[in-house]
């Protein structure tokens, strides 16, 4: 009893003097991300295994709708309120880096040859100088999705492995009724989803391409490669037929209600498929070009340090970043959020290079490209006019990727002026 | 306090009367003031909200009156103006004036115009783009196709997008405006009415002759107020074209949502600013108009 009161009246002192010296004694950082069920559930459980390995350091989370997060974080990190580790699209890094809102991370820790050497190569785009800025925990590629009970109806045994055979099953696919207008498409199209980096990484380069030079800062697809790859993306609505752009809205609600044949999309797609009642799906990688070339766009979300980060609280940041870098974190994302582990040597074990579902996507990476975007949105209403002014107004390929690559030219210039 | 003592009672109460005043002076000057010079002021720099702002003096306007894209948005904008303004008062104007006559559940048919208005302008335009979609899902489609007419593409056209766009945003405006023609039409004395009848007139005559001229504070008003809300439309074109905002090449783009993406998908606040203080002059211009016209009664 004694003994007991004693040990309270201890924790009691200590509890009082962590209280007091709560800086010196336990440090709390904060971590942002953007609100995604799975994203969030994920991070829950590796911040709990990240407290358990560190119990001096508690991690908060943050997380907004997505539809905000950018602004919030961009209005957060200059005022000094937001986040000391920050989840930013690839994409974002150089506006990050050149307001110096973000440090790199330590070389010491993070040595970029062993980067180099661990993560798959898209990485790459995250180094600056001598340091990386910023690293993921998970990646994203993009695969086809087929619906296997139209494939069964429609007596296709198996999914297309190149182009020439992606037109003739989407042929098969497709569905008129008596008016003349599609019912059920065979592959779905729409610039405005995925399609426009389809278009730009794989299409371009199968047809002998290279959609941009001087890294990614000169548009280059304004060429004969690039007029086959748009004649074939367009010829699949306008002289095949197997498709409409925005038939039923969206290519993905298409796919979700059983009324397209095909579908390409990015892993992260997996997770809301998997919730659609009747429809059953199955996935494989993208088609090769007419020679044979593979190809496949990678894109994904990273962790970054921010400059609120100082002292103890920095070297807390870099243990955490160090953790969720880790094999162990990423197989949690696989498992929990269905993305890709950043690390072949995480992605490319028996048991996920050969798992029906992520197996394609995780293939794919092996010879993925990264777009570098200065904007986006910008950049991908090139692309969705590009379709747009042959389908409505009937422009020719040669002329609408003309002006395509002109526009998305002067995104490019107004940026990187 | 002596200082307040000595002050004459006129005096004092000029100061009762600042001291009251200052609050909304005050919510003036931060709330509405100081964004707004601050949004000229950024209209001369490039910022990307995250690094510093630098001066751009009239870079930003020289960039809007070359680009291509304002014009098309500029031309657009006052599409919805011309075409919405007078198509919704029309409207308005005739259900107003048979509604008025109507005794038969004149309540509930008046509850029936104005409900759309009370409706989130977000949830109706997600209906009515599911409306406007192709086969096999799209409303008005499905019932062409049932009668085995080719289907009309509503959104996914330059030519036909941007009516598509405007008819919800009519339809939705239509209720409050029949509410203040009803007003409007309440407050004209009937002896007027009773003159003319007394004196054998047509129905016509009373019209033009004493109803229209009569109803004139009512129609500035409803034309003002309607000439804002389509110079401002953005709710019903941003959430109809969400994966393409604006529609195709940019038919159904208007000013504001041109703003929206410059600023927070483009992340040029400087460009975008510009943007709007070109809106912002426009609507000045608009009620300057409005005020010369309501002295001129």
């Amino acid at each position: 009893m004694k003994y007991r009161l004693k040990s309270l009246a201890i924790a009691g002192l200590t509890s009082v003097a962590t209280l007091l010296s709560s800086a010196v004694q336990a440090v709390e950082i904060e971590y942002w991300q953007y609100f995604f069920d799975a994203r969030v559930e994920a991070m829950e459980q590796l911040i709990e295994g990240f407290e358990a390995e560190n119990p001096d350091i508690t991690v908060k989370m943050t997380h907004f709708p997505y539809a905000d997060y950018r602004t919030k974080v961009a209005a957060a990190i200059p005022a000094g309120e937001g986040p000391d580790v920050v989840q930013l699209f690839y994409g974002w890094l150089n506006d990050y880096v050149e307001a110096e809102l973000i440090q790199p991370l330590p070389a010491d820790v993070f040595p970029p040859a062993k980067i180099e050497e661990d993560f798959f190569p898209m990485v790459g785009a995250m180094r600056e100088g001598d340091n990386y800025w910023a690293l993921p925990t998970a990646v994203r590629s993009l695969a086809l999705f087929y619906n296997t009970r139209l494939f069964d109806e429609a007596g296709v045994d198996a999914p297309p492995t190149n182009l020439d055979e992606l037109v003739e099953v989407a042929k098969k696919l497709t569905k008129v009724d008596g008016a003349g207008n599609l019912t059920q498409v065979g592959i779905t199209a729409g610039m405005t989803a995925q399609d426009h980096h389809w278009f730009r990484e794989v299409l371009v380069r199968q047809m002998g391409g290279d959609p941009y030079t001087d890294d990614y800062r000169t548009v280059n697809y304004n060429d004969e490669a690039g007029q086959k790859a748009l004649d074939f993306y367009v010829g699949l609505a306008k002289q095949h037929k197997v498709t409409a752009f925005g038939f039923m809205d969206e290519p993905q609600a298409a796919f979700k209600a059983g009324r397209a044949g095909m579908h390409i999309d990015g892993s992260f797609r997996i997770g809301s498929l998997n919730g659609v009642r009747g429809l059953k799906w199955g996935v494989t990688e993208l088609p090769a070009g007419p020679d044979g070339t593979r190809s496949n766009y990678s894109s994904y979300w990273v962790n970054a340090i921010t400059t609120k980060a100082e002292g103890e609280r920095y070297d807390a940041a870099v243990k955490f970043m160090q953790y969720v870098t880790s094999d162990e974190a990423m197989q949690i994302w696989l498992d929990v959020v269905g993305e890709l582990p950043a690390k072949p040597s995480v992605g490319m074990t028996d048991a996920n290079a050969n798992n029906e579902v992520f197996g394609p996507f995780i293939r794919g990476l092996a010879y993925a490209n990264t777009t570098k975007f200065a904007n986006e949105s910008a950049q991908r209403q090139a692309m969705v006019d590009m379709v747009s002014r042959m389908d409505i107004e009937g422009q020719s390929a040669a002329d609408s990727i003309a002006a395509a690559a002109a526009e998305e030219q002067k995104v490019l210039d107004d940026y990187y002026k | 306090m002596t200082l307040y003592r000595d002050l004459t009672i006129r005096q004092k109460h000029i100061v009762w009367a600042w001291a009251f005043l200052a609050i909304p002076a005050l919510f003036y000057g931060i709330i509405r003031f100081y964004p707004t010079g601050t949004a000229v002021l950024i209209s001369f720099q490039n910022w990307n909200l995250l690094g510093s702002r630098t001066w751009a003096g009239l870079e930003n306007y020289r960039e809007l009156w070359n680009d291509p894209v304002f014009w098309k948005v500029f031309r657009n904008t006052f599409a919805y103006l011309l075409i919405g303004t007078p198509v919704s008062l029309v409207l308005s104007f005739i259900i107003a004036y048979h509604l008025d006559k109507l005794r038969f559940m004149h309540g509930f048919i008046r509850m029936l115009y104005f409900l759309p208005f009370m409706t989130s302008a977000v949830a109706m335009a997600w209906v009515w783009r599911w409306f406007y979609q192709g086969v096999p899902i799209g409303l008005f489609n499905n019932i062409l196709a049932s009668f085995g007419i080719a289907q009309i593409e509503f959104l996914n056209s330059t030519t036909n997008a941007l009516p598509a766009v405007l008819a919800p945003a009519v339809w939705a405006g239509l209720g409050f405006q029949v509410i203040i023609f009803m007003a409007g039409l309440r407050a004209i004395p009937t002896s007027y009415y009773e003159a003319a009848r007394i004196d054998g007139v047509g129905w016509w005559t009373i019209l033009t002759q004493i109803t229209l001229p009569l109803l004139k504070p009512t129609m500035v008003f409803i034309v003002v107020f309607s000439s804002i809300g389509f110079l401002r439309i953005f709710d019903h074109v941003f959430n109809m074209t969400t994966n393409n905002p604006g529609g195709p090449l940019n038919a159904t783009k208007p000013l504001v949502l041109m703003i929206y993406d410059t600023a927070f998908n483009g992340f040029n606040m400087g460009y975008a600013a510009a943007q709007t203080v070109v809106l912002f002059t426009i609507l000045l211009i608009v009620s300057l108009i409005q005020l010369r016209l309501l002295r001129s009664e």
